[in-house]
């Protein structure tokens, strides 16, 4: 069955020292929070340097990686040559649904031991393999943009200095846990994660609600974080004799996990990866958003946007799809993925795309639309994960990333030049189209990728997802991908034409921001009905001095400001906050929407750029040799034999033996129906003296009828979105104004969506106050006439049966004894009335005589 | 010698700092007594330790010894608090209960 | 079979008597400080106690641990206790009010106790005869503290740095 050719694979030092990334944004915290204040630009050239250092490593990583693969694959056509070839040649689908035939890639992994207790070593390194270096090179990439963005945008804010350091620590921190060799590493980057996102989201803490958002993040994720401590000591439990008998680590490495979960051994019975899978995936709902615990991540828009743009696409919230792909095995045993069975992850997941987004149609701050958005995004994710799509998942993250970024971060440059530091669409936003030409684009650019339009960059990984769920046997879900493809095209639009389209209001129009009282519906006497979409408002009053100083100051700001030490205010420009340390400032009002600096510019660009042709590096519908994403990427599911994986060093140019394609019938069966029969990794038990790192899962032969049927269902929804978006905002038809007004079951049903289902409120009036309330009522009560009742009960029977020890020890207790009740009783009163009362040495008693008879009890019953 | 003997001496020793936790009023006489426990307790771990022939035993028992001193240390830090405060480390005196 | 009769086997008699004159001491001096009237005295009792289970761990041939215990307790632990009388009561002598009003209630429990753990050790460990091994090397203990237990080793560190912090900030007078 094994042909044992061993091969060399090419490693490189990149790749061998990928520890670097991470390592490099971490000293670069402590470089800024040191001594930022001191540099020139205050801290951001050192957290831009720490951030270009780790982008040029991930590129050397990304590419050396893609060297080594492809020397995999040249050797086995070579070395593997004549039968696997064949094999291809006669049948595609044996190559296409099982792997068998292609090398198994290792990871290169170089470890230190970090600490060790008792016998058991616990490693800090790095694990470069595809998932890995993948998620690095676009963690590294969106940061540096994001920083680059936050230069001009945060310009001149109380806590610049700290603003970077955290943005720093949180990149590394997310590059920690991403290449993550073990649990306990993948924790610690997961934690500072948690912590940098409480800094950030809680940024301007002077205003009460955005820190009481951090709170709220905080504590939300960390509900989570039980479910990872919790699922990585049953992982750590049950693998720990199986990775210390077969693959010489222990129960904390994360291949040993994938190994174990795919062995069969009895250790990994279902129960265990049940609950441990379980228990991880409450740690993913907390951080990536999930229903029931998406709640924290709209509020988490009180952060600053550069901040949103990080947490949003690339860092935060995909931790958790990431913590679920990177030990996929444990989770495609523990909820039976294999058997097509409806897995927990894939119903979280479908759920979650479609209240995440309803919740964005009923929202007036663009941010919030956006975050919702992305809750819905993830519910993608996780929906591919739940239905065996691995690829398609990180495909999706990664385009993801892109077109998120890009369009919070124009909404951040709306808010900065456009709309004066306001996010909410209805009052100040409408018609910018005109005055930030850039802007617009981009965020066309990306609203057409995020709702999977061709050939931009969502249209290949949501697709993907989409086919894959379908293809998998999940009709119902597929359905729901395809609604909730819909629904993201219609409140895109939505948000698209309130910003953009129309005419300016408020802010956009030049007024004076925050005077003025805005109401829910907006009144729109101002908007005529020739404001629609084809009609340009050539009468727009452009306010004067919008094209004055500002534009300089920015220029200004970019060419002299930033390299000199000033945080003076640049001349006229109104961005330049100031000391008020508040995204609104109340300043006098000098200009009205403008186009953004450079500064800003740039990295939405370069961001929309992706978003149009990242799709392209796994273009399936386009053929085989398009999927570069999962040629690369996706883990073989080979069985691999163990002497040869142990016998490769860390760092080393590592050697294994290739096993040739299985000879089994049941390979070449249509992917979609042949669930049950599938033999190969993820479906028996591995042969003996080999591993399985990853399941063999499979992937959806893209259809042309599917491919029309979802991009048919996105342009119908356009088609309904724009024709009622002019219709109900351009006031031409009067029956949809004030519908939800009107009509009694629309009007619930928005107050449901407006209260977000009301899940805040049973978090924290039903269920806070039920703990904080009524428990605490009822603890009291408890204690006041249980506990005190017990303890006036236990120490009166101790006395008693103290007075019956005592009496052929203690005279005066005989004596006590025998004058009578009376004395008994006044004894027991003076030696009793402190154990109600609170003192130490009572309590000691009782202690130390319940502790030895329940010892009692239990010498009892084992000798009995 | 026979294990028994020190386990024994220990669970006397023991018993007898159990009691004084009880019995006493004075602060200082209750950490003397605490004190004991801990020793007991070392003495058992030493003994095993020597039937066993592992040093473990006697590293654990270093960190009780550690742990002893930082216990007194504070304890003793708090008593003269407590005393500054009431001018008496009676412990019985120190309930803030309405018992 | 009582614990005296116990302490007597073939083996090793100059050790067992040994132990059973220094055990014999530790008891009374034990029983002196959880009844004395006078708490300097009960300082000085337990002084007794520790430098008999000194005493006891050179027998049970740890002799790294017997000198931290002299080094610790006698040398550094006393000290503070005697302060510690001395600072809070300037009475040197007999005094009455040491003991609960329910100081009865220790001796039920106390013995209840010591029959418990007097059952279960005999019940377990009968007849189990100590080996006779040398003294431990210092080397072997150091061996132990710097590589598997690091960890807690360290964190003893601080526990103990956060103790002094601690005892200055409480004690001191604002």
């Amino acid at each position: 069955m094994l042909a044992a050719e061993a091969l060399e694979l090419s490693s490189g030092w990149f790749l061998e020292n990928a520890w670097l990334i991470g390592l490099i944004p971490a000293i670069g915290f402590f470089i800024i929070i040191g001594v930022g204040k001191h540099l020139p630009m205050k801290g951001a050239e050192v957290g831009l340097a720490t951030m270009v250092s780790s982008l040029v490593l991930a590129s050397g990583a990304a590419v050396q990686w893609v060297q080594r693969t492809d020397s995999a694959d040249g050797h086995t056509e070579e070395a593997a040559g004549a039968i696997s070839g064949f094999v291809r040649s006669l049948s595609p689908q044996a190559a296409e649904g099982g792997h068998a035939s292609e090398p198994f890639i290792e990871p290169v992994v170089s470890t230190w031991v970090w600490w060790q207790n008792s016998g058991l070593e616990f490693g800090i390194g790095s694990s470069a393999d595809g998932l890995a270096v993948i998620l690095l090179w676009l963690v590294a990439f969106i940061s540096l943009l994001v920083q680059i963005f936050s230069l001009d945008y945060v310009r001149g804010d109380r806590r610049y200095t700290h603003f970077f350091a955290a943005l720093t620590l949180f990149s590394g921190g997310m590059l920690i846990m991403v290449m993550a060799e073990n649990m306990v590493q993948l924790i610690l980057g997961w934690e500072i994660m948690g912590l940098c996102s409480f800094l950030l989201i809680g940024h301007w803490w002077e205003d009460y609600d955005n820190s009481r958002a951090a709170l709220k993040a905080f504590f939300t994720v960390r509900v989570g974080d039980v479910g990872l401590l919790v699922g990585t000591a049953i992982l750590f439990f049950g693998s720990n004799q199986w990775a210390v008998d077969n693959l010489d680590s222990n129960g904390f490495d994360i291949a040993a996990i994938q190994a174990w979960a795919l062995s069969g051994d009895p250790s990994a019975t279902n129960w265990v990866l049940i609950a441990g899978a379980a228990s991880l995936f409450i740690a993913a709902i907390g951080k990536s958003g999930q229903f029931p615990l998406h709640t924290w991540l709209p509020d988490a828009m009180a952060g600053p946007t550069p901040v949103s743009a990080l947490l949003h696409s690339s860092t935060m919230v995909v931790a958790g799809v990431f913590l679920v792909a990177r030990i996929y095995p444990v989770f495609w045993q523990g909820f039976n993925i294999d058997d097509g069975g409806l897995s927990f992850i894939a119903i979280i997941g479908g759920i979650t795309i479609v209240i995440g987004a309803l919740l964005a149609f009923v929202q007036d701050d663009v941010k919030k639309v956006l975050a919702y958005s992305t809750v819905s995004q993830l519910g993608y994710m996780m929906l591919a994960l739940g239905t065996g799509a691995w690829l398609a998942a990180v495909f999706h993250i990664f385009t993801h990333a892109f077109f998120k970024s890009a369009l919070f971060l124009s909404a951040g440059s709306i808010s900065h030049s456009g709309s004066h530091h306001s996010f909410d669409m209805k009052t100040d936003m409408g018609g910018l189209r005109k005055f930030m030409p850039v802007t617009f684009t981009v965020w066309i650019v990306s609203t057409l990728a995020l709702t999977g339009v061709f050939p931009f960059a969502g249209f290949w990984s949501k697709d993907e997802i989409i086919d894959n769920v379908g293809d998998h046997g999940y009709t119902f879900l597929f359905w729901v991908g395809l609604a909730g493809a819909a629904l993201t095209a219609m409140y895109m639009t939505r948000a698209t034409y309130l910003i953009f389209f129309g005419e300016p209001r408020g802010a956009a129009a030049g007024e004076l921001h925050g005077d003025e009282e805005h109401s829910e519906e907006f009144e729109m006497e101002t908007l005529t009905v020739g404001a629609n979409i084809n009609a340009p408002a050539v009468s727009t009053p452009v306010p004067a001095g919008y094209a004055d100083g500002d534009h300089d100051g920015v220029t200004d700001g970019l060419t002299g400001g930033v390299g000199s030490a000033g945080d003076e205010p640049h001349g006229g420009s109104s961005h330049a906050a100031g000391e008020d340390g508040s995204d609104h400032h109340e300043g006098p009002h000098e200009s009205g929407p403008h186009e953004s600096g450079p500064l800003i510019l740039v990295p939405i660009v370069i961001l929309a750029f992706f978003a149009l042709f990242s799709g392209f590096t796994n273009a399936t519908p386009l053929g085989e040799d398009w999927e570069r994403v999962k040629t690369y990427v996706e883990p073989r599911p080979v069985e691999v034999p163990i002497d040869q994986y142990l016998a490769s060093g860390p760092g080393e140019s590592l050697r294994l033996v290739v096993p040739n394609a299985e000879e089994d019938e049941g390979q070449g069966e249509e992917a979609g129906e042949a669930e049950h029969g599938k033999v190969g990794c993820g479906y028996d038990v591995p042969e003996p003296g080999t591993a399985c790192f990853f399941p063999a899962v499979t992937h959806a032969e893209p259809t042309i009828n599917k491919i029309f049927l979802s991009l048919g269902v996105v342009a119908v929804a356009y088609a309904i979105a724009i024709a009622f978006n002019v219709a109900y905002y351009g006031r031409k038809n009067k029956h949809l104004n004030g519908l939800t007004q009107r009509s009694r079951p629309l009007r619930a049903g928005y107050l449901f969506l407006e209260n977000k289902y009301y899940l805040d409120y049973l978090y924290e009036n039903v269920i806070v106050h039920a703990i904080a309330h009524p428990i605490a009522k009822g603890a009291y009560w408890f204690n006041q006439h249980v506990l005190d009742a017990t303890v006036d009960q236990v120490g009166e029977t101790t006395k008693k049966t103290g007075i019956w020890v005592y009496e052929n020890i203690d005279q005066k207790v005989i004596d006590g004894a025998v004058d009578g009740s009376g004395h008994v009783a006044s004894e027991t009163g003076h030696a009793l009335q402190p154990t109600q009362s609170g003192k130490v040495s009572q309590y000691g008693a009782l202690l130390f005589g319940a502790a030895a008879v329940f010892a009692i009890v239990l010498v009892i019953v084992n000798v009995s | 010698m026979l294990v028994v003997n020190f386990l024994l001496l220990a669970a006397v020793l023991f018993c007898i700092g159990v009691y004084g936790v009880i019995a006493r009023r004075n602060a200082v006489l209750v950490l003397m007594s605490i004190e004991l426990i801990l020793n007991s307790v070392n003495l058992n771990l030493i003994a095993f330790s020597l039937m066993h022939g592992s040093v473990d035993g006697q590293v654990f028992a270093l960190y009780v010894i550690a742990v002893a001193a930082a216990e007194v240390g504070v304890g003793l830090a708090m008593v003269l608090m407590i005393y500054r405060n009431r001018r008496s480390i009676a412990l019985d005196e120190l309930s803030e209960m309405k018992g | 079979m009582t614990a005296l009769l116990l302490a007597i086997d073939d083996f090793n008699v100059a050790q067992n008597v040994a132990f059973g004159i220094i055990a014999f001491m530790m008891i009374v001096a034990a029983l002196k400080v959880v009844t004395t009237n006078n708490v300097v005295h009960a300082a000085l009792w337990l002084v007794l106690v520790l430098a008999g289970i000194a005493a006891q761990y050179i027998l049970a041939a740890a002799e790294f641990v017997a000198i931290s215990q002299v080094l610790v307790y006698i040398g550094a632990v006393m000290v503070l206790f005697l302060f510690g009388i001395m600072l809070t009561r300037a009475q040197i002598g007999k005094e009455s009010g040491l003991n609960n009003k329910g100081w009865a209630l220790g001796i039920p429990v106390a013995l209840l106790l010591l029959g418990l753990m007097g059952y279960v050790i005999i019940d377990a460990y009968e007849d189990t005869v100590l080996p006779d091994r040398g003294p431990a090397p210092t080397e072997a203990l150091s061996d132990q503290f710097l590589s598997i237990y690091l960890l807690p080793f360290i964190a003893l560190s601080f526990v103990l740095l956060a103790a002094a912090i601690g005892a200055i900030v409480l004690a001191r007078k604002d």
